[in-house]
């Protein structure tokens, strides 16, 4: 799952303050699972929004809207019809979503409400942990499904460094140490010999390095 | 509410039902005198009150919020009143940020037999807000 977290009311205020009638969009999936941009956390933030303009002044023209996903064209297209009537369109879904929209409506402004941070999972109530970078060359296999890539602050890819202490991560002592975990999953699953195998450097060539990719599956195509 | 001619803060008390409700249904049993602008929403549980509930209630303009949840450790729902607390001071915070003032909303904790305790509570949120003034949304353009 991707995950965001909102940006301060202060920055959101400052990102629509030069508009008066603006579409705040969330978005179903990802953002909706990780509390920062569902059909919940819209409203909060329209709360938000509406008073602090009507402090001002100057009040603020606000229209909510939740779709299933602002990441495919199938689900923005119902936003058509609410975003010709405002100024400007408040994404709350990531930045994939955001970009979405952005290209669906070329002559419309449309602002981020939500700093995307990582692939992550849900480890407790209201708490995520990076787990997948999306490097484009997946290593799990190696590492007993637990990746150095993402979870080693060093990304050490043969064995943890000196500073692997207690099992926890010498660069932050809050996170576990990915190599640590590595040896006690392999162990667990009698693979400890891979650790025999020397990895070489890895590729970064599939990451995005050289910038955004893209991916054509010529056998899904119509 | 304009009463002989003075501004009163109008003032909400979300009363959890398993203490603060009782604590003021016993205050009022005791003849205990709290001021008349205080308006209580009987609740199941603070856990209950969503943020949206107070942020609502600010933007229709009311000028302060009472949240009133049973003793720590003695929540009938185990941790609704935790949870109460947590929220409030998120509300607390957004209400800072957007000029409406953190300080018009307040949580406390009582059990049903603290009647004092309560009408103490309400006198000090009235106070409070009195010299805050009126929500400010009443007094901008478009305001309920």
């Amino acid at each position: 799952m991707i995950v965001a977290s909102p940006k301060p009311v202060t920055e959101l205020k400052k990102l629509i303050a030069r508009h008066d009638k603006v579409l705040f969009v969330g978005c179903g999936t990802c953002v909706t699972v990780c509390l920062a941009g569902g059909e919940r956390e819209v409203g909060i933030a329209s709360y938000a929004m509406r008073m602090a303009r009507k402090i001002e002044g100057q009040p603020l023209e606000l229209t909510q809207i939740t779709i299933e996903r602002q990441c495919e064209n199938e689900f923005i297209k119902d936003l058509a019809e609410p975003a010709s009537k405002t100024d400007a369109i408040v994404s709350f879904g990531c930045g994939a979503g955001v970009q979405a929209i952005a290209e669906r409506f070329p002559h419309k402004p449309v602002y981020a409400a939500l700093n995307t941070q990582f692939l992550g999972i849900l480890e407790e109530q209201a708490v995520w942990t990076e787990k997948c970078l999306g490097c484009g060359d997946c290593m799990l296999a190696e590492f007993g499904g637990i990746c150095p890539v993402t979870r080693c602050a060093k990304r050490m890819l043969n064995g943890p460094c000196g500073g692997s202490t207690e099992q926890r991560c010498e660069v932050d002592a809050d996170r576990p140490c990915a190599w640590q975990l590595i040896y006690t999953r392999l162990k667990n699953i009698n693979q400890l010999d891979r650790l025999d195998t020397i990895v070489p450097p890895k590729d970064w060539r599939p990451s995005w390095h050289a910038g955004a990719r893209k991916i054509v599956r010529p056998e899904h195509r119509v | 509410m304009i009463e002989s001619g003075q501004w009163e803060p109008k003032i909400i008390a979300f009363c959890c039902n398993y203490c603060a409700y009782a604590a003021a249904d016993l205050a009022g049993s005791k003849r205990m005198q709290y001021p008349a602008s205080v308006r209580i929403i009987h609740s199941p549980c603070t856990g209950k009150i969503e943020m949206e509930h107070i942020l609502e209630a600010f933007e229709k303009g009311i000028d302060g919020i009472l949240v009133a949840g049973c003793l720590e450790g003695g929540c009938h729902f185990l941790e609704g009143n935790l949870r109460a607390r947590k929220r409030t001071d998120r509300i607390r915070e957004i209400l800072d940020q957007i000029g409406v003032g953190g300080e018009r909303l307040k949580m406390v904790n009582l059990s049903a037999a603290m009647a004092p305790t309560f009408v103490e509570r309400v006198r000090e949120i009235v106070e409070a807000v009195r010299a805050l003034g009126p929500n400010p949304l009443k007094k901008s353009v478009g305001a309920p």
